[in-house]
């Protein structure tokens, strides 16, 4: 079969060029499914070991003796690009992954938050992800599988709490700032400037200690690696690490409704126009093709989710179908799912799809609100936001070297879960070693303090 | 110019490759391992509730666990969650909702929450005894120290004389080897070479007891309270078993009479009427003088109670008990009240609090699965008091 799906593969790539698609070379590997499901699991081919990787193991092989899962193909952007086929799909369905797979690599070369983080981590995570786990495993082997749990508990703890914004690479805060002093006010310049009134040139440049940090900071992994005040060499490498692969996730996950939808698109219409493929591939193909994208599955009337696969194939058909492929070359180029969701779906499209808004109560009970397009749309981006994690973020770090957190409830809506925040608290404790705090708001609404350890 | 992708396929054999090195078991394994360390730290929660003296023992116990969660910050649920669905459907219908949420999940996919799988965890008894022993940092518990001593054969020193059952072929060999790298051209084996192990009879500490549970199965003892009793005696039992190699139990059931049963009847036997607790001491008593010999046998009497006994049986009671204090290397009394305020104030208590002056002993009230627990540590604490004094 390598060799069918190879001559196939090369052909869809001459195709993919032709129509304006531009992407680093990639290099296909059929793989055995539980190597897949691995993959699927961890995130990446190789990667830090963990026990939380062990129960979503569990669950992913759970699923996939039930039947509920299956997964046709892993890809990692970078350059070269990586991908892995499941060794069970049949010819029919690899010539779908390829044209897929393309796609992908098409949209990770060009769209602006795949770049920037691919620039900033050099275009190989797969291999830097690898050496983090050697270096993982090189750490448990000199301190000790415990140590170096404890330190990995609290950083994948925290492995959403990233700022995208200020980047991978960051300089440590500024130690001073200036000083703004009373001579500085224009009147007492000029003042000083009259005859007779010399005053003596300051000794030295007026500085103050900057607070640390200077604002909220929302780069929890980063402060604690910066700033913790008794961290060892090698726990803040691991912190480092783990920060370093949450960069890397990113992108993957702000987009992940356009970047699937960008590579069914390009699945579709390449094998459409593949005329070298025997009919009865092609209609192989193109079934896998709509039990990828369906919408839900065929026994139920509604589904409580969206395929982001089905969402991000039909907004796309409809831009290309509107404005032309230059225009979504131009958008590929530009947006997340944010910006694409709010801009490009329309009424007139949520309508068509059938989308709608729901509440869904505690005793279980659903009910359908509404069609309301922003709402709808909110209710979309709603769990995606901020990494799809709380905002927290360290206000302050006092001089006895407590660190104060806070969450920004106002901007979350709600406050946190009292007992998770306390146990990832206790994590976190355990490297920073000295007070944590954390403040969000109860159940009621009130102010409510977390402190680990709990004050007497 | 573009350089063109590269394919490679994988071959049938590369599978066994991946399997060996699943980095999925692995963690799977060190979760499993870290649930039987988070069980280990509740033990007592986990071995109170479980049904261990009943069916068979297997010298194992299985406890359901639930999979550990990695804690990350977390909005709390809301009251009403929104989301956007897709579908046939109008506003103000009502869905039934489906198994899984929408999920919040996290960067590189998450599992959702249970889905319905539950992890048995069989734990060995003898590990969870060895547990016990870390946590309470006992030394290994001595014999009890005294004329009792028991004959038996060891092995001691090799012979040149012996049935042939008895050839340490490793030793004989050697034998050979030495005399032929002297004399290389002589026969593999003579008779020479032969070495036989050889046995001596030798005295060795006595290593035996009996344990005597008796229990007040009057009307008075509720469910609760029999199941409390069981849970603490099989725990006693697995610490004694450490060490003694011969351990006998005779279980004695009383209310205003004694008697012997076999274990399996035990802990359904139920009685009517009042509590005179010297006749299960009498019986005790005969039975010692009957089948056990104080000098071959350490002897351990637990009683368990409610505290109830009838006010003109305590002079007997306690005449019986003080006896039974002469022979005995552990007298231990446990009761269930029915609040813990109550516990060890009766008149029973006061009894066995007066017989343990001369002997060792202990009292342990238990109202919770968890004084379970802390009446068998309290039990191994002095009984090691006792034992290693």
């Amino acid at each position: 079969m390598a060799a069918a799906i190879e001559r196939y593969g090369q052909q869809l790539e001459g195709l993919a060029r032709a129509q304006g698609l531009d992407f680093y070379p990639v290099q296909f590997e059929e793989v055995p499914d539980s190597f897949m499901m691995e993959v699927a699991v961890y995130g990446l081919p190789v990667r830090m070991p963990h026990w939380s990787f062990g129960v979503r193991y569990i669950y992913q092989l759970i699923q996939h003796r039930m039947g509920h899962s299956r997964l046709f193909e892993v890809v990692f952007p970078g350059n070269p690009g990586r991908a892995y086929l499941a060794r069970g799909n049949s010819l029919q369905e690899n010539t779908l992954v390829v044209a897929h797979v393309l796609g992908h690599a098409d949209f990770s070369k060009h769209n602006e938050l795949f770049r920037r983080s691919q620039q900033e981590g050099g275009y190989r995570i797969v291999d830097q992800a690898a050496s983090h786990a050697r270096q993982i495993a090189a750490a448990m082997e000199e301190h000790g599988q415990e140590r170096v749990e404890r330190v990995l508990d609290a950083a994948l703890a925290l492995e959403a709490h990233i700022d995208v914004f200020r980047g991978l690479r960051r300089e440590r805060y500024a130690e001073y700032t200036a000083v703004r002093t009373i001579e500085d006010d224009t009147f007492r310049r000029r003042f000083h400037q009259l005859p007779g009134d010399e005053r003596p040139a300051p000794s030295h440049e007026p500085r103050q200690r900057a607070s640390i940090p200077p604002h909220p900071e929302h780069d929890l992994l980063w402060f604690i690696a910066q700033y913790a005040p008794e961290l060892e060499g090698w726990e803040r490498d691991i912190f480092l690490a783990v920060r370093e692969e949450s960069f890397y996730f990113y992108p993957v996950f702000a987009c992940q409704i356009m970047n699937e939808g960008w590579a069914s698109y390009w699945h579709a219409r390449l094998l459409r126009e593949a005329d070298f493929l025997p009919q009865h591939e092609y209609l192989d193909a193109i079934k896998t093709h709509s039990d990828v994208v369906r919408p839900h599955a065929a026994d139920r009337q509604a589904s409580l989710a969206i395929n982001p696969y089905h969402l991000g194939f039909c907004l796309w058909e409809s831009i290309i179908e509107e404005h032309g492929l230059e225009q979504a070359f131009r958008i590929r180029n530009q947006d997340d799912d944010f910006s694409f969701i709010r801009n490009h779906l329309t009424e007139k499209l949520a309508e068509d799809l059938k989308l709608f808004r729901f509440k869904a109560s505690r005793d279980g009970a659903v009910e359908v609100v509404d069609r309301e397009i922003n709402a709808l749309r909110d209710a979309i981006l709603a769990p995606r936001y901020n990494f799809g994690a709380p905002a927290v973020a360290v206000r302050n770090l006092d001089h006895d070297g407590t660190l104060h957190l806070v969450h920004e409830h106002a901007s979350d809506g709600r406050g946190l879960d009292l007992g998770r925040a306390t146990r990832v608290l206790e994590y976190v404790h355990r490297v920073w070693r000295r007070r944590v705090v954390l403040e969000t708001i109860d159940a009621r609404g009130a102010a409510h303090r977390i402190e680990v350890p709990a004050p007497d | 110019m573009h350089i063109p992708s590269t394919f490679s396929g994988c071959a049938e054999g590369d599978q066994d490759w991946y399997e060996l090195f699943s980095r999925g078991a692995r963690d799977w394994l060190r979760h499993n391992e870290k649930v039987r360390q988070a069980v280990r730290d509740k033990l007592p929660e986990v071995l109170a509730s479980a049904d261990i003296l009943g069916g068979e023992k297997g010298r194992t116990i299985k406890v359901p666990v639930r999979f550990l969660e990695h804690f990350r910050f977390r909005l709390r649920d809301p009251d009403e969650m929104t989301g956007a669905g897709q579908g046939d459907v109008g506003p103000g219908d009502r869905l039934a909702r489906p198994g899984q949420q929408q999920g919040e999940e996290g960067p590189g996919q998450g599992g959702n929450e249970d889905g319905g799988v539950q992890l048995v965890l069989e734990l060995k008894i003898d590990d969870i005894v060895d547990w016990l022993w870390e946590e309470l940092k006992l030394p290994n518990l001595q014999a009890k120290s005294g004329a009792t001593h028991d004959d038996d054969y060891t092995r001691e020193g090799w012979s040149r004389r012996g049935v042939r059952s008895r050839l340490d072929r490793r030793r004989s060999l050697k034998e050979s080897l030495k005399r032929r790298s002297v004399d290389p051209a002589g026969p593999a084996f003579v008779d020479d070479d032969l070495r036989f192990r050889q046995l001596v009879r030798r005295r060795q500490p006595a290593t035996q007891a009996v344990v005597f549970f008796a229990m007040d199965v009057s009307s008075s003892m509720r469910d609760r309270d029999r199941q409390l009793a069981k849970t603490f005696f099989f725990w006693v039992v697995e610490g004694l078993r450490r060490q003694y190699t011969h351990l006998e139990l005779v279980f004695v059931a009383h209310t205003v009479k004694a008697w012997e049963f076999p274990q399996e009847e035990f802990f359904q036997v139920r009685g009517s009427g009042g509590t005179v607790a010297s006749t299960a001491f009498n019986l005790v008593r005969e039975i010692v003088a009957q089948r056990y010999d104080p000098s071959r046998y350490n002897i351990y009497l637990f009683y368990a109670s409610d505290g109830e006994n009838f006010k003109d049986d305590n002079g007997p009671a306690r005449a019986a008990l003080g006896e039974m204090a002469s022979v005995a290397s552990f007298l231990g009394y446990v009761e269930t009240p029915a609040t813990a305020e109550q516990a060890l104030q009766t008149e029973t208590a006061a009894i066995f609090r007066d017989a343990i002056d001369s002997c060792p002993g202990g009292a342990f009230a238990l109202t919770t699965n968890e004084s379970v627990w802390d009446a068998i540590r309290a039990f191994f604490r002095d009984q090691v008091a006792a034992g290693g004094g």
